[in-house]
């Protein structure tokens, strides 16, 4: 073969060769087919870890339970029961450790995600206790009056 | 052409051991080496939509996106509720402002005012990443970043993913997106840190309304499977064949 062919095809197969070496030391050893197919389970192993070590935020609300017991109790005796502590008070994780306090959000907007009055006849929002946002004490917030632990307790 | 008998004969001998010959490179698998085939997980993570009890509070969303830290005030979410107003005149209004994190408390539909006396019906659907059994997202990647857990629930590997957005165009749900912070391709994972935990998906948890819920589908006991397999449910897109395996109960027409 003639050198001009001979020149390209050694430094492109050196080229090849480079890559192939460096794939060796570049690619985990767990990557390859781990699942049932190559099609769906052509991956690296170890992510599946990662993704179980990822931190749980919510804790739910029978970790609130082990110091907060009179607020626990009162909420599951009212109409609030199925509404867990951090919907409204934000993630539990780390605190108390790290973060002493957890906010207590009074705006209405909270209130309202549920109780603002839509019209909607055949869902079960229609059967929500509801407000016209506009219509109902606008400049105050909805826990001045309602207690959001045991909301028929009213005008406290 | 001429052709004797013997060489008629020794031609079609040979024709059809060469024919037989390929079934010798079959192997016969025993009996566990043909269930390790076909994956032998004793869990198939599944979900159910109460499309019925959802009244769009999105409590959901909110506890999606700190849990599984998704950048609150971005435009993306791994689960989100859509509005659906029908009104009389046949036309479907769809909505679903910032996901439905803050919840709908307004009555206009994407800014648009509806008379309530012109609505003929109206819900609310959470839509979450559908888990396939068939994904076609993790079929077009290039790189081998998403894949299928023997659990049947698709995870990306963050640490792979070149973020070309292959995938995001590839399901038909539309429930990937670009990770704004990590540059990768990110979608709902059922909360795998939770459910391989015993807990249950952040959004399940925080449903006052219990809409949603987390299955087992290899367990005839778990009472949410016996829901899925006894009750009336739907999928979404069906048509497509990813066979999804989040289900609805009361599942509208209207809903695209």
């Amino acid at each position: 073969m003639k050198r001009h062919v001979l020149h390209p095809l050694w430094l492109a197969i050196g080229v090849i060769a480079a890559i192939l070496i460096a794939r060796q030391f570049m690619v985990p050893d767990d990557f390859g087919i781990n699942g049932s197919s190559f099609t769906y389970g052509f991956y690296r192993l170890g992510d599946i870890q990662d993704w179980k070590n990822f931190p749980v935020k919510y804790e739910g609300r029978d970790y609130c339970a082990n110091c907060h017991k009179d607020n626990y109790r009162s909420i599951r005796r009212s109409p609030h029961k199925h509404v867990q502590c951090e919907n409204c008070h934000g993630p539990a994780r780390g605190h108390p450790a790290e973060i002493a306090k957890l906010p207590i959000n009074m705006d209405r907007s909270l209130c309202l995600r549920c109780h603002a009055n839509l019209d909607y006849g055949n869902t079960a929002r229609a059967e929500m206790p509801s407000i016209v946002d506009h219509r109902h004490h606008r400049r105050q917030q909805c826990a001045e009056c309602h207690n959001p632990h045991d909301p028929r307790e009213r005008f406290r | 052409m001429s052709c004797s008998r013997r060489d008629f004969l020794k031609e079609a001998v040979g024709g059809t051991l060469a024919s037989v010959l390929p079934i010798g490179a079959y192997v016969m698998l025993s009996s566990e080496e043909a269930r390790a085939a076909v994956a032998n997980a004793k869990v198939r993570w599944a979900f159910l939509v109460d499309a019925t009890k959802c009244i769009g509070c999105g409590m959901c969303v909110k506890a999606c996106k700190n849990e599984n830290e998704i950048p609150y005030d971005a435009p993306v979410t791994r689960t989100w509720v859509e509005r659906y107003v029908v009104t009389k005149d046949g036309e479907v209004h769809v909505d679903s402002p910032m996901g439905g994190r803050d919840g709908f408390t307004d009555p206009k539909v994407g800014g648009e005012e509806i008379d309530p006396d012109d609505i003929e019906k109206a819900y609310f659907l959470p839509k979450l990443c559908n888990q396939c059994s068939n994904p076609p997202c993790v079929q077009v990647c290039p790189v081998g970043a998403t894949f299928q857990t023997d659990d049947g629930v698709v995870l990306i590997d963050r640490t792979w993913c070149i973020g070309c957005g292959y995938c995001i165009m590839a399901c038909p749900y539309g429930v990937r997106f670009f990770h704004p912070v990590t540059k990768t391709a990110d979608k709902c994972t059922f909360c795998y840190h939770r459910i391989t935990k015993g807990l249950k998906p952040a959004c399940v948890d925080a449903c006052a309304f219990d809409a949603r819920m987390i299955a087992n589908l290899k367990d005839p006991d778990d009472p949410v499977t016996k829901r899925i397999l006894t009750e009336r449910v739907a999928v979404l897109k069906d048509e497509y064949g990813t066979k999804p395996n989040v289900f609805y109960i009361g599942l509208d027409a209207s809903v695209r």
